[in-house]
């Protein structure tokens, strides 16, 4: 039961090229959508039962955010796909762009369908020269297959679907702020409310989803939402692509059901390296809390599941790290990324993430102080929900869950001078 | 209405409001740094965080709808602690040498760091410094300073329309800068130095010279534009050491324009003059105030005696006050003179005696602002009534179509939907193709004379399109500006944008010179009207501004007057007073032109030192007090005026103070009637024109503006942002 949605073309010869994507019966949800002229209501109903949860990090269930858009409302729409991907850890959506970028071409064509949408937009992170081009080439095939474009295959529904590339923040993967650069601008995320569904690009109602989350969407179609929802566990339905890092024997995507234990996962990748002991797990990308190995080993691999083991299942992005690791450098590595990726327009996050990536860089670097530790719990608690976007929280919450699990070791660096690790 | 409470204070909201508009409403103070009524919400800065019943984070207060039944606590434990966590974020980055910072004393980080700042810092990294900007001549930067609160760079793209600074890279590394050009052009960019909240950005020219708590505040009115913008000038030591706008939401609202902004610079210019002087033999010297009224007396005396009273002439400046004014053709009326005149830039006179009792912008400034088409013809609204031009921004912004008829084609800050630039004789030949339009499009019976005005006259496309707006507009203004009154055919300008503002329902409305032209017609400082009958004509007018030079008086009154530049044509204006055997300069300075040719100084306060009157565009009396004593010997000229009447046995100069003066006035001139109205007569189209027409340097309308250094050196003095067509 691997590999079946997303990664449904990935076995296959060319998994790419629309013949083959059509072959295992790619674009024929559209299709009977086109000709049925299915009401979106029914859609949606089957992406609720289907219990498809946003697969970008936050988890919002996406038949919901979908029926959020007005309906009944004259004027310009937009479905726009967040393929920036840009958190440390994750690097899924890459591969859906590099292996099956029809599944997000369909995707997003039944999406705006369904919310009323007859543009669309993929914002693709700016370093995914590959997947961009596979994309662009998948797009081209889509148009001339007729499946893109004016009144498609005769059925008087338009939808155009246009590809952007970033340019290299972060920030622009926070769904406002992606809005806010495909218009030209500098990416800094809006202030919420309005949300995209009343106030999205160019003002106008915009859903924004991820690019695994579109991608699911024919499957669920084609399958059904039970079906769909049975491969995961209940409230958490369906499969979920992994992208497993780190000190593992075989980093690399790995799409298995919604509440796999991490122990599974763990052997799928291969297990940690040759004579070194699971020492922690960051679950789902670099801004969710970290979790000890005798946590990760009893838990399973959902967003349910992770939230009572006091973290979060994010955008499934799973660093493993073993017993060679020290704790302050890695922390100091992830506060640096936030510190330079903060966009800079709130204050909490402009000064705060600055502030603690260079106390925790002062104790890797031996001059701690014993005040410290407090301190920097503090002020990670004094971003954390204070702040425009989330990038705020995602800085705070790697500090406080470190310090939490292994405060002795940043304590040793305070009092030593040195690292516990490799002494 | 909707129903909240705060802090336990149950009170009604207006709907769609946020909550910190709602708490200021009923003077509950939360903290902010970004959020300014005037500007857009960013919600950046956080410090109005507040503590919102059932929200489990604390919400920005400028970024939070009302809603009915929220509840409210804005100093709560998490209120307060959320306040205080971004207070220390503040200051950890900011310099904490507040005795050294020019904004020390009203900086609303410091004010707000005593309530929500702690005793010392927990922070021992390095602190950030950034590199300051050369903005300009007005701005002073320090960008250590800057809180990153974006309100300048809002002003920039909401209210000035120039996008001159920007934030500039991302998180910490976030810098204020100017992107295009490094010098800041706006006409109202002063404002951001108000709108600044910490001491990044300061007043260039008064920097370091004062602190706010030695200063005294007293309000008054800017005396540089029509528009009559409140301010407050802060005084020390009997010196104005600047001037800030005074908040009048149906006239200048919180801004004011850098010209009401800077030119008080000029009060303490070199060359003021300070004492009363007489030349004899060539040579000035200075005399008591008693032998210089004297001298005046003789002169003026004799002058008449020998060529008769209407070979005096008197010209004012449309910038001084009503009582002055007033008193003045008061005075050379008196001695039997008609030749007053304050229209120094004006060509066409000719049908001075149809014009309205004032140039009259046809409406109130606020209702301006709701126009949804304007028509600008001749006007640089932009840089001459920068607070005017704001509005007819803002309608713009608002979907106003905005069009322009000019010979200049005006650097504008905002969108225009048409735009017909020509040379000075095609004017008339643009506004007859509008009208033309009008009257094809709406079918409707051509006023009188009309259709064989326009019989020859041709209609492009950019006519229609004009007149297509201007019909279907419901509020449409129709302005005539300063270029416009200087035009060699203005009477027929006018009356064709009368004609086209009739036909499409718009509102006239004329824009006009100084900081009291409006108080000039009124008071009678024209030749043709007195105050009694200040909308009827005198049967025998004396002469306008031009003819008093074209046929040379013998003597002559300058009031406030610099003659090479309050006049179309110096040449010949400086000529016939050198000519003239005996000048009479009421001024504030001792220009080398104005030494060549008066006989004698009378120095007279400026509107800093004097009480007085300006009237406005919109027919608003906005009286103010004299701020500062007068400058050594200078003396208001309503005093002077008073006591020179009394010296040539006048009537009716007892005056005890100017209140007096403005208030007979008034008694004078009743009900104003506040309308551009009047009968139809139909133009004729003049045909060939070959003048040119000089236009009035931005900061070049008044004595005092003219020697403010700093407004002289910013790139609209320097001329590099008018092209001529
Ligand atoms: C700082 C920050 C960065 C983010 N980066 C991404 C990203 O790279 N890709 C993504 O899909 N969502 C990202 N998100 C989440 C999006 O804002 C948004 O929730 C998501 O695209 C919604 O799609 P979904 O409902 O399908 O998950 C980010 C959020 C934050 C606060
Ligand atoms: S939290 Fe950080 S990244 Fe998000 S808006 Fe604020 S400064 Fe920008
Ligand atoms: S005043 Fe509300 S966030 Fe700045």
């Amino acid at each position: 039961m691997a590999n079946e949605i997303c990664f449904r073309t990935l076995n296959h010869k060319e998994p790419w090229a629309l013949s083959t994507y059509q072959s295992l019966g790619g674009y024929e949800q559209w299709k009977r959508i086109l000709k049925k002229k299915t009401p979106p209501q029914e859609i949606i109903n089957e992406l609720k039962e289907s219990a498809l949860r946003g697969r970008g990090g936050a988890g919002f269930p996406t038949g919901l955010k979908w029926s959020f858009m007005p309906r009944n409302v004259e004027g310009q729409k937009y479905i726009v796909c967040n393929s920036d991907e840009g958190e440390p850890g994750t690097f899924k959506d890459r591969d859906i762009l590099r292996y099956n970028p029809h599944a997000l071409i369909e995707g997003m064509a039944i999406a705006g369908y369904t919310i009323g949408a007859n543009v669309g937009y993929n914002y693709i992170r700016g370093e995914f020269r590959e997947p961009y081009t596979r994309f662009e080439n998948a797009l081209k095939e889509a148009r001339a297959a007729g499946l893109l474009g004016k009144n498609i295959l005769g059925s008087g529904v338009d939808f155009e679907l246009h590809s952007q590339l970033g340019a290299g923040a972060y920030i622009c993967g926070e769904e406002t702020a992606l809005l806010e650069s495909l218009e030209g601008k500098k990416g800094q995320p809006r202030f919420k409310p309005p949300f995209p569904a009343s106030y999205g690009l160019y003002g106008k109602p915009t859903t924004i989803n991820n690019t695994e989350t579109l991608a699911s969407v024919p499957m669920i179609l084609e399958k059904g939402g039970k079906w769909f929802h049975e491969l995961g566990k209940p409230n958490n339905g369906g499969t979920k692509l992994f992208s497993v890092s780190g000190h593992v024997q075989k980093p690399g995507n790995y799409e298995v059901g919604m509440g796999t234990p991490f122990s599974e996962l763990l052997k799928l990748a291969g297990g940690v390296r040759e004579g070194r002991r699971l020492k922690a797990v960051i679950p789902g990308g670099s801004s969710t809390p970290i979790l000890p190995a005798d946590v990760m080993m009893d838990v399973t691999m959902d967003y349910d599941a992770l939230s009572k083991a006091g973290s979060m299942l994010g955008a499934g992005s799973v660093i493993v790290m073993d017993d060679s690791t020290c704790m302050v450098k890695a922390l100091a590595r992830i506060a640096h990324f936030y510190f330079e990726e903060s966009c800079g327009q709130c204050t909490p996050c402009r000064e705060g993430t600055g502030w603690l990536s260079r106390v925790i860089h002062r104790i890797e670097h031996g001059e701690g102080k014993s005040t410290d530790l407090d301190m920097l719990v503090d002020v990670s608690k004094r971003i954390e929900g204070r702040t425009i976007c989330a990038l705020g929280d995602a800085a705070a919450m790697p500090v406080v869950s470190f310090i939490k699990h292994f405060r002795d070791e940043f304590q040793y660096h305070i009092d030593h001078k040195r690292c516990m690790v490799s002494a | 209405m909707i129903n909240i409470e705060i802090d336990g204070l149950k009170i009604e909201a207006q709907d769609g409001a946020m909550l910190i508009e709602a708490a200021d409403e009923v003077g509950i103070s939360i903290p902010r740094f970004c959020y300014h009524k005037k500007l857009s919400v960013a919600a950046n800065c956080r410090m109005c965080l507040v503590d919102v019943e059932k929200a489990a984070k604390p919400l920005p207060a400028c970024a939070t709808p009302v809603t009915e039944g929220m509840k409210v606590f804005t100093q709560s434990q998490k209120a307060i602690s959320a306040q205080k966590g971004v207070m220390e974020f503040l200051l950890i980055n900011h310099p904490l040498d507040c005795p050294i910072c020019d904004q020390g004393g009203e900086c609303d980080l410091q004010d707000l760091a005593v309530g929500y700042g702690g005793g010392e810092t927990r922070y021992s990294e390095n602190k950030r410094v950034v590199k300051n900007k050369n903005i300009g001549s007005l701005i002073a930067t320090d960008m250590t300073r800057c809180i990153h609160c974006t309100r300048c760079v809002r002003f920039g793209e909401e209210i000035a329309g120039v996008r001159e600074l920007g934030a500039i890279g991302r998180g910490e590394h976030m810098e204020i800068g100017t992107y295009v050009a490094s010098t800041i052009s706006s006409e109202l960019s002063g404002n951001m130095i108000d709108l600044c909240p910490v001491g990044a950005l300061t007043s260039k020219p008064f920097r370091y010279s004062a602190r706010n708590w030695e200063m005294q505040r007293h309000p008054s009115i800017a005396g540089h534009d029509c528009v009559g913008s409140n301010i407050d000038l802060d005084v020390r030591d009997n010196n104005i050491m600047r001037v800030v706008p005074r908040e009048n939401e149906e006239i200048n609202e919180t801004w004011i324009s850098d010209r009401d902004r800077f030119s008080y610079e000029g009060l303490n210019s070199k060359d003021r003059l300070t004492a009363p002087m007489i030349k004899q033999s060539g040579e000035w010297q200075r005399v008591s105030w008693d032998t210089a009224l004297a001298f005046a007396l003789n002169g003026v005396k004799e002058l008449v005696g020998r060529h008769g009273a209407e070979h005096l002439g008197t010209l004012v400046s449309p910038s001084a006050t009503l009582e002055e004014m007033y008193l003045l053709q008061k005075l050379v009326r008196g001695l039997g003179s008609s030749n007053i005149d304050h229209r120094v830039r004006q060509l066409d006179f000719s049908d001075q005696n149809r014009a309205p009792a004032f140039p009259y912008l046809g409406q109130s400034i606020e209702s301006l602002g709701q126009s949804d088409a304007v028509l600008l013809v001749g006007a640089n609204i932009t840089k001459d009534q920068p607070i005017l031009g704001h509005r007819v921004r803002q309608a713009a912004l608002f979907g106003a179509k905005v069009m322009c008829v000019n010979s200049v084609d005006y650097k504008v800050n905002m969108p225009l939907a048409e735009k017909l630039i020509t040379d000075v004789a095609g004017m008339e030949a643009a506004l007859a193709g509008i009208l033309k339009a009008l009257l094809n499009m709406n079918k409707i019976a051509a006023p009188s004379g009309i259709d064989q005005l326009l019989h020859s006259v041709s209609i492009s496309a950019t006519h229609e399109k004009m007149a297509a707006n201007l019909s279907k507009a419901s509020h449409g203004s129709v302005l005539l500006g300063l270029s416009a009154a200087s035009h060699p055919a203005y009477s027929t300008l006018y009356a064709l944008a009368e004609c086209i503002a009739e036909l499409s329902g718009a509102k006239l409305g004329s824009l006009s010179l100084g900081a009291n032209s409006a108080g000039a017609w009124l008071s009678g400082a024209v030749p043709h009207r007195t105050a009694d009958s200040a909308s009827s004509n005198q049967t025998s007018a004396g002469l306008n501004a031009i003819q008093m030079f074209t046929a040379p008086r013998k003597g002559y009154f300058l009031f406030g007057i610099e003659p090479e530049f309050d006049s179309v044509d110096p040449v010949v204006t400086t000529q016939s007073l050198k000519d003239a055997e005996f000048v009479v300069a009421f001024s504030s300075y001792a220009s080398t032109v104005l030494s060549d040719v008066a006989n004698v100084f009378l120095p007279i306060s400026p509107y800093t030192e004097t009480s007085g009157t300006f009237v406005n565009v919109e027919g608003r009396w906005q009286s103010f007090k004299g701020v500062v004593s007068p400058q050594e010997d200078t003396r208001p000229a309503w005093k002077i005026l008073r006591v020179l009447g009394n010296l040539f046995e006048l009537k009716g100069f007892d005056y005890m103070s100017s209140i007096e003066v403005r208030d007979e006035l008034k008694k004078c001139l009743g009900d104003i009637k506040l309308s551009n109205k009047r009968a139809w007569l139909c133009p004729e189209l003049s045909g060939n024109i070959s003048e040119q027409i000089v236009e009035i340097p931005i900061y070049g309308a008044d004595a005092i503006t003219r020697r403010a250094v700093s407004l002289s050196i910013t790139p609209d003095a320097t001329g590099h942002t008018i092209v001529m067509n």
